[in-house]
């Protein structure tokens, strides 16, 4: 007994100790500050200056139309950029897995990690180039004589939308590419020999069999897409409001931080909410997509 | 009875590579047909060809009487279990099974009770709803054959499905095939390295060797008459002496021993002579003349039941011999050390050239 509880003792210290970082990150730069934003959301300044309690900040969300179109459309976009990222990742995830040689799809891997390897900020203004007025794309069409005068590509939805996928890609191809990797290739044959066409192959081997890596790349997606500000404010122009562009404008040009705690908090139950729907309706669960 | 599957001059090349090689076979309706031959010989190739996973370089596959060569894998009366089963996993056992049958657009009703009846006869009655990772290997195996032979195919191939298997299993599994197969009367083409799994199941065995078939024969007569070096070296068990066929049948091995040869399938010249373990009598009587002599002088005795052998060299030679020992008191004084006479009658000798 007295050697038992001895020898825990100190094991139990080292876990403690071993998990102290995580912890303390998590208190101190999520937990505590989500607290203070909770708070502040729920207060207001009345009439004479002195802070109150009140609704009144998440009332003004209700009421005011902007507000929610933004809001609506920020969720409805996120979900289109999450599945556009998946048409457009899912054929590259499964070449690389399996239609190509081990060493051409390291390659392939590479060259799709490579725009990682600069700030989001230098790749959004690669895309800027390419695409404004003056930008490489339009001088091509110009000088083929394709069109006549150049055209603006930039500031609107699909340019955002374009910025939004190139930004998503690799956060959707790193799950789906270890979820098809695990999968023997004599499953696909198999469906073959038992009388699949090539369409039910896919959509009744492939993806279910990818489905948590779809499900755990949908959810990184998403999340970052729907908190992603720079992108839409850059790309979007000023048609292509974002609710972080709101938040911010809460923050740092109306000075209301009890208004922006607020949205924040909005923009992340609806976040919650719909990765909860999303979950559901595919009848995924949380742990085994991100296991 | 007529040829349910039919290869004329198949070829397969990869490159400069002849994985398959001008192969023409028959295979009638019906039988448990198993291609046997060491890893790399080609089987493989030879079975994805028939399932259409790979297209011959030249030749014909007919099923029936009917060209398949232009049929696609999905469109094939043909079902293959793999080698590692490629259950889905994502589906329980029902679901496995009835997929053929969604995609033959077969009403629920008759899925049913065709899944049923498929589970029940190979021994899965009530295993409908369970995933496959509650379910052993064996049970694994099953699946994976209810789920081809549901679909009721001309022929069903089979590609090493029992190498995964522990060996008490194995042993089981050949019994239960054997079984299933003679039960549905459908054409198995079984492919395997393991000699045993084909001598025990097959009806017929083609022996396959760098791209061709060696021979194609019943179990017994490829383990009693083996038509070439090869198969008798692969097929059983076999001592090997290489040396000379001297003109009239007297066989000369290099460490010196002779040996007379009844019918030898070579003419003089470099050969290859093969004794079965079982054909070498301990202690002869004298009576037998016909016998070659020989004295032997026991290294060591490897007890395995019925399948005891006995390990020793030929007395002046060196040359180290298997011999079965039956298990009965007569034999019950040999042990490390002792010297032994022993005989092996000329028809048991099996000579081959070097040459091919």
């Amino acid at each position: 007994m007295f050697l038992k509880s001895g020898l825990e003792q100190p094991a139990r210290l080292g876990l403690w100790l071993l998990l102290a970082p995580v912890i303390l990150w998590l208190a101190l730069l999520i937990i505590i500050p989500h607290i203070e934003l909770f708070l502040m959301s729920l207060r207001v300044e009345d009439d004479w200056g002195e802070a109150a309690w009140s609704l009144d900040n998440y009332r003004h969300f209700f009421e005011e139309r902007l507000y929610w179109l933004t809001f609506v459309r920020t969720a409805a976009y996120s979900l289109l950029v999450t599945f556009l990222t998946f048409l457009v990742t899912f054929p590259v995830a499964f070449y690389i897995t399996k239609l190509a040689r081990p060493k051409a799809g390291m390659i392939l891997m590479i060259l799709l990690l490579l725009p990682f390897w600069v700030s989001e900020l230098v790749r959004v203004y690669g895309w800027m180039i390419l695409l404004r007025e003056s930008g490489v794309i339009n001088h091509f069409l110009v000088s083929l004589g394709i069109i006549d005068t150049p055209m603006e590509m930039l500031y609107n939805d699909a340019a955002m939308l374009l910025g939004l996928v190139y930004t998503s890609m690799l956060f959707m191809a790193v799950p789906l590419i270890s979820s098809l990797e695990g999968m023997d290739d004599s499953l696909i044959e198999a469906a073959h020999d038992l009388g699949a066409s090539k369409w039910v192959i896919f959509t009744r081997i492939v993806i279910p069999y990818a489905a948590p890596g779809i499900t755990s790349g949908s959810i990184v997606v998403f999340m970052l897409t729907l908190g992603n500000y720079l992108t839409p404010n850059l790309m979007g122009g000023k048609n292509s409001l974002w609710f972080t562009e709101q938040i911010y404008n809460e923050f740092i040009a109306s000075f209301n931080w009890n208004q922006g705690a607020a949205f924040g908090f909005l923009l992340l139950l609806l976040s919650s909410f719909i990765v909860w729907l999303g979950l559901r309706l595919s009848g995924q669960s949380l742990g085994k997509a991100l296991s | 009875m007529a040829a349910v599957l039919e290869l004329r001059h198949l070829t397969r090349k990869f490159g400069d590579f002849t994985a398959v090689n001008d192969i023409s076979l028959s295979v009638e309706e019906g039988s448990f047909f198993s291609i046997l031959g060491p890893s790399g010989c080609g089987k493989t190739t030879l079975l994805r060809m028939i399932a259409g996973f790979q297209t011959p370089s030249s030749g014909d596959i007919l099923i029936r009487g009917q060209s398949v060569l232009n049929v696609p894998p999905n469109k094939r009366p043909v079902n293959l279990v793999f080698q590692h089963l490629a259950l889905f996993p994502m589906m329980d056992v029902a679901e496995n099974i009835a997929f053929g049958l969604k995609r033959r657009k077969v009403p629920a009703a008759e899925r049913k009770r065709r899944i049923d009846s498929i589970l029940e006869r190979v021994g899965l009655a009530g295993y409908g709803a369970k995933r496959i990772d509650q379910l052993s290997g064996g049970q694994r195996q099953r699946v994976a054959i209810a789920r081809a032979l549901v679909l009721e195919p001309s022929i069903l191939l089979l590609d090493e499905p029992l190498g995964a298997l522990d060996l008490k299993l194995r042993e089981h599994m050949k019994i239960e095939l054997k079984k299933l197969q003679s039960q549905v009367g459908t054409t198995f083409i079984y492919i395997t390295h393991d000699q045993s799994e084909a001598l025990v199941m097959s009806d017929q065995v083609a022996v396959m060797n760098a791209g061709r078939f060696e021979q194609v024969d019943t179990p017994r007569a490829l383990y009693d008459q083996p038509a070439t070096r090869f198969v008798a070296g692969f097929v059983g068990e076999s001592n090997r002496f290489t040396g000379q066929l001297e003109a009239g049948g007297q066989f000369l091995a290099e460490e010196g021993l002779s040996l007379r040869v009844a019918a030898p399938d070579t003419t003089s010249g470099d050969a290859e002579l093969f004794i079965r373990p079982e054909a070498i009598l301990l202690e002869p009587e004298p009576h037998l003349n016909a016998l070659n002599r020989f004295r032997v002088q026991v290294r060591n005795v490897i007890f395995d039941g019925s399948n005891t052998r006995v390990l020793s060299d030929i007395k002046g030679t060196g040359h180290e011999i298997i011999i079965a020992l039956p298990q009965n008191q007569r034999f019950a004084h040999i042990g490390p050390g002792s010297e032994v006479d022993a005989g092996v009658a000329a028809e048991d000798c099996r000579c081959f050239s070097s040459q091919d």
